[in-house]
Parts: C-alpha cells; structure tokens; sequence
C-alpha cells in the first residue's frame, strides 16, 4: 500500500500563526524539564497483547456498526475484531454509522466490494436487513452481533453475539429491588435506540415502578444537571439506573449537587471509571456485555465459517452477557479493563 | 421574581430641547433583548405554576449552571454573530481544549498549568485560523468553520485514540495542579442550601464585560460596524480584518475555558463529546435578539437566551414531562424568538419618533 501523502502544497501560513505555534512550542519546551508527579507511567515493560499467530488467511471481512464515534464502549468492541482478525491472519475492514439508512450503505458497499464475510450490528432492523439480505444473495456469509436478537434470523445471519438487553434489564431490576428501591430512574443517553429502550423496558418488568429519563450523551454537564433536578424534583426516587458506564459517573455527582446521597446507582456497561467506582461503593454494580467478546466473536465465526463451515449457537444466539461486576469481582476484572480487553 | 416591563405612554410631554426626544416605549423596543426579557419572564412564571419543583432555590442555581456551560461560550458566539459570521466549531473546541490539556500534560509528565496555557494557546491558533481563512479567502464562515469543526472531531477521535490507546483522556486527578485548576474552572460554593457553580460567576463576568466593550468603547462600534456593512466600515478606517479575526479568536478563547470546566467538573472526558453544542450557542445568541444577518444584538440578550435555554431543559425536567419533547419545544421557541426580533425590530425603524 502507498502512504497517503503529505497534502500540503505551499500552502502560506500566516505569520501571526506560526508564531504562536513557536511560542506555544517554546512554553512546552521550557516546562518540560519542570517534571511534576500524576502523568504516564514510563513505558517499559508493556506486555504485549494477544499472541497474533494464524499466519494469513487471506480472507477479508467487513465489520459495520452504528458506533457514536468517540465512545469507550465502541473502542472495546473494535478492539477484540481487530484482535480475532490478527489470531486468524484476516484483514479487517472496519466502518461505522450512527444513522441507520448510512449503516445501510456501508453494508452495500461491502457487498460490492465482495469481501469475504460481513458482521454487522443489528440495531435498526428494518432499514439494515435488505441490505444484508442483498449479501446473501450475493453469497456472502452475515453474522450479527450486539443488538437485533429478535431479528438475527429474518436477516439471514448465520449466527448472533450479544448480551439479552432485556433479560440484562430484568436482572438490574432485580438487583436493586433486593437493594431496596422504591422507585427507580433509567436514563436514556441517545434517542430512539431500540436496544436502550429495552433495557430499561427489561428493568420496568422486574421493577414496575421505574420511570425514564432522556439526557444527552454528548454533554457530561447536561446530563449531571438533568439528573439533578430529576432527583430533587422526585423524591420518591432511590436508585437510579443508567445504560451507560459515563452517565453513571454524572449520576455520582449530581445526586451529591441534588444532596440526596441515600440515592443508588447501578450501570449497564462498563469502564476505567466506573470500575473504579464500583471498587470505592460509589456505584453498586456494572452490567457487563464484554463488548471485546461480542466483536472478537463475531470476527472469529466468520473465518471459522469460511474455514471449515462452523457455526456457533446450535442455531440460537450466543449471549455474551449480562454479567454483572460488583464488589465481589471487580478486583479480578480491573487490569483487563487497564488493558482495553474487558 | 417580578420583573416588570416598565410601558410608560408614549408621547410625553417634549422638553425644551431641540434635540428628538424618542418615547420611553419606543427606547426599550429597539434594545435588542427586550424580546428575550419578556420572554424569560414568561417561561420563567410558566414553569413556576406548572413545576412545583422548579419553585425552591436549589433548582433556581440548577438552573444557573445549565445556562452558564452554554452562556459563557454563547458570549463569544454572540459577539461574534454580531460581527457577522458564524463559528460552527465552537462546540467541539471545548473538548479538544480538555483533551489538549489532559494528554499533553499525562505524556509528558508535567504541571496541568502548563498544559492548559499550552492548549489555550492552541485554540487561539485555531480561531485565528478560522478568522484568517475567512478573510484571506472570502469563502463564508459557515464553510470554513464546519471544516474546521470536522477536522477537530476527526483529530479529538484520532488523536486521543492514537495517544492514550483508548478514545477518552486520562484522568487527571492524581496530576500536579488539578485542584488549583479545579478551583478556577469548576469550584463549587456551599452557601447555605445552595450549591453555587463558579461558571455561574464567570458566566456573568463574561457577559457584563462584553456588553461593557460592545456598548462604551470603539471596538464595540467597530463590532457593530463590520457587522453592518463590513464595506463600509473598512472605507471608514475600520480594521475589519482584525476586528473578525480577533471575535473569532474570543470565540475559541471562550470554548477553552468552557473545556477546562468540563475537564476539571468531570476528570475525564470522551473524545466524542461537544459535538452538537455548537448550535445551542447560536439558538441562545438568536432567542437573545441577535440578527443572523449581523449588526444587531447584544451580549445581555444572549445571557438571557442561554438562561431561556436553560430553563425550558431543565424546566421539562422538574415538571415531570416526558423529555423526548425538549428538542421540538426549544425549535418553537427559537422560530418565536426570530418572529418577535422580527417584529420589534420594525417597530423600532419604522416609528422613529415617539
């Protein structure tokens, strides 16, 4: 492959402008030796991750998801493909789309492109499953993963990885109703995600006095501050559930801000963060999905397919989850998480 | 709160001057957040009989500090709206601040003050970028600034995935400086039942500062001037190109500081962050009164569009409705906004004598 480039053609940097970068180097430079404690560890004995044997397959699959660019949860799941497809010695196309009907034409392309095998998240099922049934026709081996258990098999996939949103709902329920809850607030972090809806429709059937709350993902400080005043506005609440491990964190502040600490918190997925919380008491429990799972299998029943026709699940989806990460086990958990594996 | 809108009559007694006396009325329509006020005023009453919640003090300084992460940066979009253009990467600036600052100082092991000169110093590179772009090539502001709000969420994604091994920052609480920073940018008094955010401080600070620059020196009139007619103002010996370049670096100024208070409120951040914000600071700037077109508005008004704003979000909230609505009542009130600033605006040139 040929390196992209340098694109810069003459371009005339305004002076103003390359003077302040000089400065700015300058300031770096000139702080750099006042060395102070809190940052890196000196690398040096990074263990180096996974064994990347297989030699080369020669297969090319496409991974294609609805990833919100710039969440850990999704960096996790691209991180055990991008390993399944080092142990196998495949290539990896890696594509991602918020917006269902551009998820579409990613898998169009992929199609047209005639790789080898498609994973694909399920999580709009009607605009995605024309376009991966275009991919059988065209012989091209599907698999899902992370959402659409009840649509896998409409859409042709040949097997399916990911956590039972609603059953993973169902348990929390359960879990903070023997915690004690009286009344139950789940947050929503994107609008009209179907698999987000289910959790905390899964925690309303084990818990039927829950009421939900929509906040913005992408602004901690909004949703601190909605949560905030859903708390003091609701004092009947006790628990609150968020579905994702960021928005939890928010929750540990702004019940504080609200001064309701008798409030507890439980998450769905999980991270640096909130492991670190849950190991502190702040927060009660993580449901973990293992994302790293959900990706790495999905990659790896693709080559196992083509290689020697395997598929996993007996004809039933695989669940990869709900496991639950609390006080009893977020001591063995922690140092996968450090690794970007768990 | 009672605030009434003083209607004295119109047509008062003219004094013995030779100078054209405007009546009171016609005075307080042609300032530019009479619109927003009245409008506050309203929503502020409305959520107060609706949102029993929304009556105690506590929900009051909740309130504060939704409006303060969106005011403090809708200062700088306003005066930059103001001065005639738009600045579309004014919301993902304030992450890559916060990213900026957290990376360079956790790499490099060193002080979180100088990482956050240090980032400082790269958004007003930024901003002066976006400003010389636009004067050097002509091409609108609002195609410059959404490349250069596409590059900075690629680059806060690349970047921070390519530095840190994952796509959020380090935590910086165990780093050499994080309190005092924390004090600056994210401190939170206790004053009896109340929690007051520092933003809240600053926010205001910001705004009164720039309403003074806008309304009581010459580089407020030259804002208004570029803003007007950027032709003209040059013929009159207005540095228009400095003017822009130096609103569009306020702009990026203010969205650093907004990064530091989301980095040091918060610890971490995800590289993902910010984006979308850019349009809540310019719905505050136009519920505050000011034109898209230019010339016309002032930053008291866009504080009262960011308190709007923060009201009716968190207003939905302590009301118990159902969220989902928030998005389609903040488009009615900003197309409200635009048809009242419409509306005053031709009573205020068409009726110029009271």
């Amino acid at each position: 492959m040929i390196p992209l480039r340098d694109g810069r053609r003459g371009s005339r940097r305004p002076r103003l402008a390359r003077t302040l970068l000089a400065a700015a180097a300058t300031t770096a430079l000139a702080f750099t030796a006042a060395c102070s404690g809190g940052g890196a560890p000196p690398a040096s004995s990074a263990p180096a991750a996974g064994g990347g044997g297989g030699g080369n397959s020669g297969y090319t699959f496409a991974m294609i998801t609805h990833e919100t660019p710039g969440d850990t949860f999704w960096d996790r799941i691209r991180a055990g493909a991008e390993q399944a497809a080092k142990d196998t010695g495949s290539t990896l196309n890696y594509s991602a789309d918020p917006d269902a009907t551009k998820q579409a034409t990613l898998i169009d392309a992929a199609v047209n492109s005639k790789v080898d095998g498609i994973a694909s998240t399920l999580v709009t099922p009607d605009a995605l499953i024309p376009s991966l049934k275009k991919a059988e026709a065209a012989g091209i081996p599907v698999d899902t993963f992370n959402s659409g258990l009840d649509y896998y098999q409409q859409a042709g996939s040949i097997a399916h990885f990911s956590s039972d949103e609603k059953l993973a709902g169902q348990q929390a329920g359960a879990k903070a109703k023997d915690a004690g809850a009286t009344k139950i607030l789940c947050t929503i972090q994107q609008t009209g995600s179907v698999a987000l809806e289910d959790r905390c429709a899964g925690v309303k059937d084990s818990f039927p006095n829950t009421e939900n709350l929509q906040v913005n993902g992408a602004d901690d400080s909004a949703v601190t501050s909605a949560i905030q005043a859903k708390l003091s506005q609701d004092k009947d609440i006790n628990w609150v559930i968020t579905l994702g491990a960021t928005q939890a964190l928010d929750t540990i502040k702004a019940k504080s801000a609200a001064g309701r600490d008798d409030v507890k918190v439980g998450t769905f997925d999980l991270n640096a963060e909130a492991a670190k919380a849950v190991q502190d008491g702040t927060l009660q429990f993580c449901i973990d999905q293992q994302p790293y799972l959900q990706g790495y299998l999905a990659i790896d029943q693709l080559y196992l397919y083509k290689k020697n026709g395997n598929v996993m699940g007996g004809g039933k989806a695989t669940l990869t989850g709900p496991s639950f990460v609390d006080n009893t086990n977020v001591a063995t958990i922690l140092p996968y998480i450090d690794q970007n594996t768990r | 709160m009672s605030q009434t809108v003083k209607t004295a009559p119109a047509g008062a007694p003219a004094e013995a001057s030779n100078r054209v006396q405007l009546g009171l009325s016609n005075r307080l329509l042609a300032r530019p957040e009479i619109g927003a006020l009245v409008a506050a005023v309203v929503i502020f009453i409305f959520f107060l009989a609706v949102a029993p919640s929304f009556r105690s003090l506590p929900s009051f300084f909740t309130v504060l500090y939704q409006s303060s992460t969106i005011g403090i940066v809708a200062v700088a979009v306003g005066l930059l709206m103001i001065g005639g253009e738009f600045d579309l990467s004014a919301g993902v600036i304030t992450t890559t601040a916060g990213l900026f600052n957290a990376m360079f100082c956790y790499q490099l092991g060193i002080n979180l003050w100088v990482g956050a000169i240090v980032s400082l110093l790269f958004c007003l590179c930024v901003g002066f970028f976006n400003g010389y772009m636009v004067m050097r090539t002509g091409i609108p502001s609002f195609l410059i600034t959404l490349g250069s709000f596409f590059v900075l969420q690629g680059a806060n994604l690349g970047v921070t995935k390519l530095v840190t091994g994952s796509v959020s920052s380090p935590n910086t609480t165990q780093m050499d400086g994080s309190s005092s920073l924390q004090f600056v940018f994210a401190h939170v008094f206790q004053l009896g039942p109340v929690q007051l955010n520092i933003t809240v401080i600053w926010w205001l600070v910001f705004a009164a500062l720039a309403a003074y620059i806008l309304q009581r020196t010459r580089i407020g009139n030259w804002i208004y001037a570029v803003g007007g007619n950027a032709a003209s103002a040059r013929a009159v010996g207005v540095p228009v190109t400095r003017v822009k370049i130096g609103l569009f670096m306020t702009v990026s100024f203010l969205g650093w500081f907004t990064g530091m208070h989301y980095l040091y409120n918060f610890n971490v951040l995800q590289a993902g962050n910010g984006v979308g914000n850019e349009f809540l600071y310019i719905i505050a700037a136009v519920v505050g009164g000011t034109l898209m077109t230019g010339g016309y508005g002032n930053t008291i008004g866009v504080a009262l569009g960011s308190f709007i704003f923060g009201m009716t979000s968190l207003g939905i909230v302590y009301a118990g409705w159902d969220p989902n609505w928030f998005r389609a009542f903040l488009g009615v009130m900003l197309l409200l906004a635009v048809m009242v600033n419409l509306y005053v605006k031709k009573l205020s040139t068409t009726r110029k004598v009271g």
